[in-house]
């Protein structure tokens, strides 16, 4: 068994022959760009989760909503799957194509449409780059809050289908508080607008059901944002803890004295170790853990709070509390951070990134149940944790040339477990796309899941769009789930993923 | 006023009643305080052809609340007043600001109806700050969907869906919302002038970051609340100017009881886009949420008002209950959705509420 669609578990596909297909497309949709020689498919074979790969049937890179209107009609006529992709930047998967499927790559939908700064807002097509609004909108003095660490790349068609979060989403929100209304495009190539300009519509609310969706309920194809005013002031304050324990306190005294900091991130040992070897950004190489507290707002706010952060922290039991002396100083912690993933990269052959959410007290017990756990399991771990919002990212160090992946799979399966026996989550910002299907099964019961499948169908009832994603078959969890749950062995070795 | 059950579980019996309801194919008139009433088509009771009444009040109580995660957990029956009680002691409060409406609001009904407070435009809806809940479905299942955590996309976001669903699609038995610490210093000021100069001086006042999270035009005075740190808001008020206003201004208009409530003529609700110009509406008008919320007593008809609120963007609702209850065939207070999204609607309900069973036609007559 491995990542691929399985047919016998994922459910039947129907077969077409790649050339024809083709031939139909060309003439049903003039104009529309198609790939389908295997040089031109194999760079779409992957997203983020560069490990799962899959040659999709062929590549569509439509220009315009009317290609996609008329793509869909066609794929909803003769039963091909549609799986969406936006920058290809997902880490779980989401946009891995199917072999007998056509990937629908959003990229030169890039424009942005129009933005009203009176109003802040921004109307945007879903290939735009998320770091591409708040640069346009820059000039106005506003920005878009949620900014996943792949901004830079990502586009916001697939922040909506992920509802992406980042490292300030305690005080700013995820994707889903930050967009008013899309443009979505139905299976049978229907246009209906989700949302308003206003702040709220007449009916169920479509636009939260369809942020974090996956693709797997209708095809985005234009969002309308909220842009914020930048704050006038952020500082930020780097804490050193001898101690993990005394750093996950600290974040509850802080939250606990009434502040809600724009970023809260922590960083274990061996992530700073990483860190500070990458970047240089002044990381106290020898503390247990690190705080990074940022503060921002009104000036004088943040003077005041970060007064109060400092005292707290102390009170916490920081050995160290250092507040950056200026805007680079700032960057220069931050960039330690931001770049926890590829430091880590320097320090092990390969690297397998963890999304699990918690509740945060449970911080503690989790931190030495990992401990525990990479012990048992012989693999390094390296906890970067989105403190602030209890989103916690281990990263397993393995080598895969030595055999090490699926210890590195069964451990990651084992942290997540525990995620979910604490009260958390399999997936807080990275989806569960392909990687996380069986998972979910332990996630959510069969009950659970049957409504899921219910909910899917009310708006493709045939099962186009992305299948096998997100949602397990009941047939998968009965084959995968129900050894995972009752029998406490070793989680889905038999998955050959990376 | 405030009548609260003892906490209990009495979720079994919610359970019960929803299979037994699937048994005799008897839809549900959902209630919690039954404070929304006004809103939405009338249910209309009385078996055989209508609906049972499922009261969901007994189910009450906090299940959990830490002040440090931000997470209150409580049972559908308990009152907001409760909930906003047990925040207030620890110096946290709902941003969303649900009306109490005489503390005989339920959470259930609060979530159910997604009716937000005057601080919506700055801090967010009802919806935006649900985590997780507990929803019988339509097969009488009590099931889990979200958690009491911050971030978490596994599986379809079924909890938020169900928050302003008016109790259609499910019955929500326990809400996970997140909380927020109150703010360290509140001001409130009332300054004299046109609406025009209002909604300019509101745009440059976004723009320019002030820590506005109130603001009420009535009866040719700008009321405006500002939160935030001592700092801000002090230089805020200085900048803006104005005199001091009671706060109990924005309590009173969260639970409409400002004088222009009382005015006997039918209400209107008007969603309109943030910077949606002033127009002529055919009445007497407030605008709430900074022009965002704008409401209206008027005897126009549902397609005028409707019209108008359509051409600028937005939405209108009828918010009083016709004296009749309404008959099945009568036009929702809603406005009407365009054709895919009807359709969309429909297919949900059948899929979610197979036997349509709760509150059919509450939104709209087509389930």
């Amino acid at each position: 068994m491995s990542y691929r669609y399985d047919e016998a578990i994922d459910g039947p596909l129907v077969t077409h022959d790649r050339a024809t297909v083709v031939a139909e497309l060309r003439a049903r949709v003039p104009g529309l760009t198609i790939l389908h020689e295997a040089e031109e498919l194999r760079p779409f074979e992957c997203d983020g989760l560069s490990a799962y790969r899959t040659t999709p049937l062929l590549v569509a890179l439509p220009d315009t909503v009317e290609q996609i209107e008329t793509l869909l009609r066609y794929a909803h006529e003769a039963r091909i799957p549609v799986v969406a992709r936006g920058a290809g930047t997902g880490l779980s998967g989401g946009a891995l194509p199917l072999e007998k499927g056509i990937l629908l790559v959003m990229a030169r939908m890039n424009r942005i449409v129009a933005i009203d700064p009176d109003a802040g807002i921004a109307r945007v097509q879903p290939g735009v780059r998320n770091l591409a609004i708040s640069q346009a909108a820059a000039p106005y003095g506003l920005y878009y809050a949620p900014d996943p660490s792949s901004q830079i790349a990502c586009s916001i068609g697939g922040n909506v289908a992920e509802n992406a979060g980042g490292v300030h989403c305690l005080k700013y929100g995820l994707t889903v508080h930050n967009i008013l209304k899309l443009e979505v495009l139905t299976i049978e190539g229907e246009r209906v607008t989700l949302g308003s300009d206003a702040l709220d519509s007449p009916g169920f609310d479509l636009l939260a059901l369809f942020t974090g969706s996956e693709g797997m309920l209708g095809i985005v194809v234009e969002v309308t944002v909220k842009l914020l005013t930048k704050p006038q002031s952020a500082r930020v304050l780097l804490a050193s803890f001898d101690d993990v324990e005394r750093a996950g306190s600290a974040v509850a005294e802080i939250i606990g004295a009434g502040i809600i900091p724009g970023g809260l991130e922590m960083m274990d040992n061996l992530a700073i170790r990483a860190a500070e070897d990458f970047i240089h950004a002044g990381y106290p190489v020898d503390a247990a853990a690190i705080l990074l507290c940022e503060v921002d707002g009104a000036e004088s706010d943040v003077r005041e709070d970060c007064e109060r952060v400092e005292a707290l922290l102390r009170t916490a039991g920081a050995t160290d509390v250092r507040l950056a002396r200026d805007e680079a100083e700032r960057q220069k912690f931050w960039a330690g951070r931001k770049n926890a993933f590829p430091a880590v990269g320097r320090i092990s052959p390969d690297y397998y990134c963890m999304d699990g959410t918690i509740p945060r007290r449970e911080l503690p017990g989790v931190l030495s149940g990992i401990e525990r756990l990479s012990q048992q399991y012989g693999l390094r771990v390296a906890n970067v944790f989105h403190a602030g919002d209890g989103n916690l990212h281990p990263l397993i160090l393995f080598d895969a040339n030595a055999g090490e992946t699926e210890r590195a799979e069964a451990l990651g399966g084992a942290i997540l477990e525990l995620c979910v026996k604490v009260g958390g989550s399999i997936t807080g910002e990275h989806g569960v796309g392909r990687e996380k299907i069986n998972q979910m099964c332990a996630q959510f019961n069969a009950d659970e899941l049957t409504l899921f499948h219910a909910l899917k169908a009310a708006f493709d009832p045939q099962g186009l769009l992305n299948p096998g994603k997100n949602i397990p078959t009941l047939h998968r969890c009965a084959e995968f789930g129900a050894m995972h749950v009752h029998h406490g062995a070793l989680p889905f070795p038999e998955l050959e993923r990376f | 006023m405030r009548d609260d059950p003892i906490p209990l579980d009495d979720s079994q019996r919610l359970v019960d009643e929803i299979a037994r309801a699937i048994s005799t194919q008897t839809p549900l008139s959902v209630r919690g305080g039954n404070t929304k009433a006004f809103l939405g088509r009338g249910v209309p009771d009385g078996a055989p052809d209508g609906a049972r009444e499922l009261d969901t009040r007994s189910h009450s109580g906090i299940v959990r609340y830490e002040p440090t995660e931000l997470v209150i957990t409580a049972r559908c029956g308990t009152s907001v007043a409760a909930l906003s009680a047990a925040l207030d002691a620890a110096g946290q409060m709902l941003p969303c600001e649900p009306p109490e409406f005489d503390g005989r609001a339920t959470l259930g009904g609060a979530v159910a109806s997604g009716l937000s407070g005057p601080r919506r435009p700055w801090a967010g809806s009802v919806r935006d700050f649900v985590l997780g809940c507990r929803l019988i479905t339509g097969e009488a299942k009590h099931l889990r969907f979200g958690g009491e955590v911050m971030k978490n996309v596994a599986g379809y976001d079924m909890a938020r869906l169900a928050a302003g669903s008016y109790g259609c699609l499910g019955v929500m038995t326990e809400v996970s919302l997140k909380v927020l610490p109150k703010p360290r210093a509140t001001r409130s000021v009332v300054l004299d002038m046109t609406a025009g100069k209002a909604m300019t001086a509101l745009t440059n006042w976004r723009r320019g970051a002030l820590p506005v999270t109130g603001a009420c035009y009535a009866d040719g005075l700008l009321h405006v609340r500002l939160e935030g740190g001592e700092g801000s808001v002090e230089s805020a008020i200085g900048h803006i100017g104005g005199a001091d206003l009671d706060m109990a201004f924005w309590t009173d208009l969260r639970e409409h009881r400002l004088p222009f409530f009382a005015d006997p003529r039918p209400l209107w609700r008007l969603s309109l886009p943030v910077a949606a110009p002033l127009m002529p509406l055919p009445g007497d008008v407030m605008l709430d949420w900074g022009g965002a919320q704008r409401w209206l007593k008027s005897h126009a008809d549902a397609s005028s008002i409707q019209a108008i609120a359509a051409a600028a963007g937005g939405h209108a609702t009828r918010y009083s209950a016709d004296a009749t209850p309404a008959p099945r065939g009568a036009a929702s207070p809603f406005m009407p959705l365009s054709a895919p999204l009807l359709r969309l609607h429909r297919a949900l309900k059948a899929r979610l509420d197979p036997h349509g069973l709760f509150n059919p036609g509450r939104l709209y007559a087509d389930f």
